[in-house]
């Protein structure tokens, strides 16, 4: 049992990164990916959103959303499944939410850097993406928690490493016309090509 | 010597700012300082004498590289003399119609033979790489201003060897090209690139076309498709599918290098050569040698000792990996690279741990590539600035509380 939750964990960072292999949060990935402390706070703010969302969209789908999920209250035949997006996006806006309002009473600073982005998890790709993928491979409370705080990591992982990269590029001499988002899209190409090194690993 | 010097500083008007041929700056600039030491002086802090610059640099990192090319040529000839003496047919190309024009045959036993047969397969492949790496490096130096300098020399020596002697002369130019361009002149040139740019290259070519970069048929220059019992795979790709394939293997042979593989990756001993000149010369940094060793010892005797059913790598030892495929190449050619390394003292260490824990990782755990070690440095060159980072801040840290004490 613990293994193959190892095993969904390195699936999850690694192997199927939600920002290198599926490109998703692409839009906070290559906005808030300028200073490292701000890529890391982020990073964590999605690592949190998301070991929290996943699982709990996990309950709803298995106990209301899903066709005959309904059973427990005497209602086989009901599907609700064309709900679904709602509900995950709800709850996914619900917890931003809190997010939020924790960062703002106790890390003002943190909370001014991320601006505009710290409500936009809420339209994260990457975190609708987890509970989507979780509905779509039938994972149970367990695995939806672990696949949760692992494709978290492995965004936050591939944030702060890029934020670092685009510190350092400081001292570069980039060509004009490519300056700032430009080169940022060849970076994250190139570290893509970087975290294939694990596609093709078998878990 | 006085005629030379009178020559350039006689044109030096034409292509100095004003003159008929400024455009072409770059490239006067570059033959300038490739003969003579240059007369510019730093003018502000911070003073350093000494005699080493980019260029000085970059050419001790070719000299170490002698070895490998002179035995990469001589290999690339022996394993496809040694198969077609057991049966195989030499490959349908302008090479071996060249060869058999030299009135040339075939037996793996005299060097002259196998040097002519190597060198027919290696210098196109390098002639190519510098074709199209000169036009890149000058265009570029053109368009942005900067200047020519030996960086390309390096990435081009280094790309040929990395590579399996039957690819694609224009897939080498492709490669070459894709390096150079997307690994290093959009971050403005030499020194501030963050990938290797002949690794960037290897790679983009071994996603692209990983029918010319894998597989048992690319390694060696003779057609054995006929040949029963004869396996042209790498012996890293031969350890991964047979359990104690290595058992029998001699291991002095891999690391003299008479094994198929990218052409020049196959010596370890040459390598160790080139280590040698580059440690002496302080150009690698022997951190990251260090952490490198350290990394793939730990990994691999702890994958010896977890060991697996199913997967005959787990129990490969150290002393394989390090002399199989790219990894001794790689340790000392790539991963020393000062740019896309780890900046700071200790992150070197930390960094070399990483390619060589992860190099060992990607070839025992991931069926799909055999060879993991280009897809390490790879990795680790992504992650260098976020170590160093950390380092860094620890150092901050560290001082803030020692003040305040």
């Amino acid at each position: 049992m613990l293994e193959h939750y190892l095993s969904l964990a390195t699936k999850s960072i690694f192997v199927e990164n939600m920002a290198l292999a599926f490109f998703l949060g692409m839009c906070s990935f290559l906005a808030c990916s300028k200073k490292v402390e701000t890529a890391l706070g982020l990073g964590l703010a999605v690592i949190f959103v998301l070991t929290v969302t996943t699982p709990l969209n996990q309950l709803l789908n298995d106990n209301v959303l899903a066709p005959g999920s309904l059973a427990w209250a005497g209602l086989p035949n009901v599907d609700l499944s064309f709900l679904t997006f709602l509900t995950l996006i709800g709850t996914i806006a619900a917890s931003v939410q809190i997010v939020e309002m924790i960062l703002d009473r106790y890390v003002p600073q943190l909370y001014n850097a991320l601006g505009v982005f710290l409500p936009l998890i809420a339209v994260n790709c990457a975190i609708l993406g987890a509970s989507l993928f979780m509905v779509e491979r039938d994972y149970t409370l367990g695995e939806a928690t672990v696949f949760g705080l692992g494709s978290g990591i492995g965004w936050a992982l591939a944030i702060v490493a890029l934020a670092a990269i685009r510190e350092r590029l400081k001292y570069s001499n980039v060509p004009e016309p490519l300056r700032g988002l430009g080169v940022a899209f060849i970076l994250v190409g190139l570290m893509s090509l970087g975290f294939m090194a694990f596609s093709g690993i078998q878990l | 010597m006085k005629f030379l010097r009178d020559l350039h500083d006689r044109v030096a008007p034409l292509f100095e700012e004003g003159g008929k041929l400024e455009k072409l700056y770059p490239l006067w600039e570059a033959h300038d300082t490739a003969m003579f030491t240059p007369g510019e002086v730093t003018k502000t802090a911070s003073h350093v004498r000494d005699g080493i610059d980019l260029k000085r640099m970059m050419i001790t990192v070719v000299v170490a590289l002698v070895p490998c090319i002179l035995f990469a040529i001589y290999n690339t000839g022996y394993q496809a003399q040694y198969a077609i003496d057991h049966g195989a047919v030499p490959l349908d190309d302008w090479r071996m119609w060249l060869y058999q024009l030299l009135g040339l045959g075939f037996d793996a036993t005299n060097p002259f033979y196998c040097i002519i047969h190597g060198a027919l397969y290696y210098l196109p492949i390098l002639i190519a790489v510098f074709a199209v790496g000169a036009l890149v490096e000058v265009g570029g130096a053109i368009i942005r201003g900067h200047e020519v300098n030996e960086g390309f020399l390096v990435t081009g020596m280094l790309l040929p060897l990395t590579l399996p002697p039957t690819i694609p002369l224009w897939q080498v130019g492709l490669g070459m090209a894709f390096g150079l361009i997307f690994a290093k002149e959009v971050f403005g040139g030499t020194g501030m690139n963050f990938l290797n740019p002949a690794l960037t290259a290897r790679i983009f070519l071994f996603f692209a076309y990983p029918a010319y970069m894998s597989g048992d048929a690319a390694w060696i220059a003779a057609d054995f498709q006929a040949v029963d019992g004869f396996s042209g795979a790498t012996w890293l790709a031969q350890a991964a599918v047979t359990p104690g394939a290595l058992d029998h293997a001699s291991w002095s042979k891999a690391f003299y290098g008479w094994i198929p593989g990218s052409m020049g990756e196959t010596s370890a001993l040459c390598c160790l050569l080139g280590l040698a000149v580059l440690l002496i010369t302080r150009v690698a940094a022997w951190q990251t040698i260090v952490g490198l060793v350290c990394g793939t010892v730990a990994l691999a005797n702890l994958l010896n000792w977890a060991g697996s059913a199913s997967n005959p790598m787990f129990a490969v030892p150290f002393y394989w990996h390090m002399v199989l495929g790219g990894w001794a190449f790689g340790a000392v050619f790539m991963a020393t690279d000062p740019v896309s390394s780890a900046f700071t003292t200790i992150g070197k260490f930390w960094y070399g741990l990483g390619i060589g824990a992860l190099a060992v990782l990607i070839r025992v755990v991931n069926p799909a590539y055999p060879e993991g070690m280009m897809l390490a440095i790879l990795f680790m060159n992504m992650f260098a600035p976020l170590i160093d980072h950390f380092v860094v801040q620890g150092n901050i840290n560290r001082r803030l509380a020692r003040d305040a004490a």
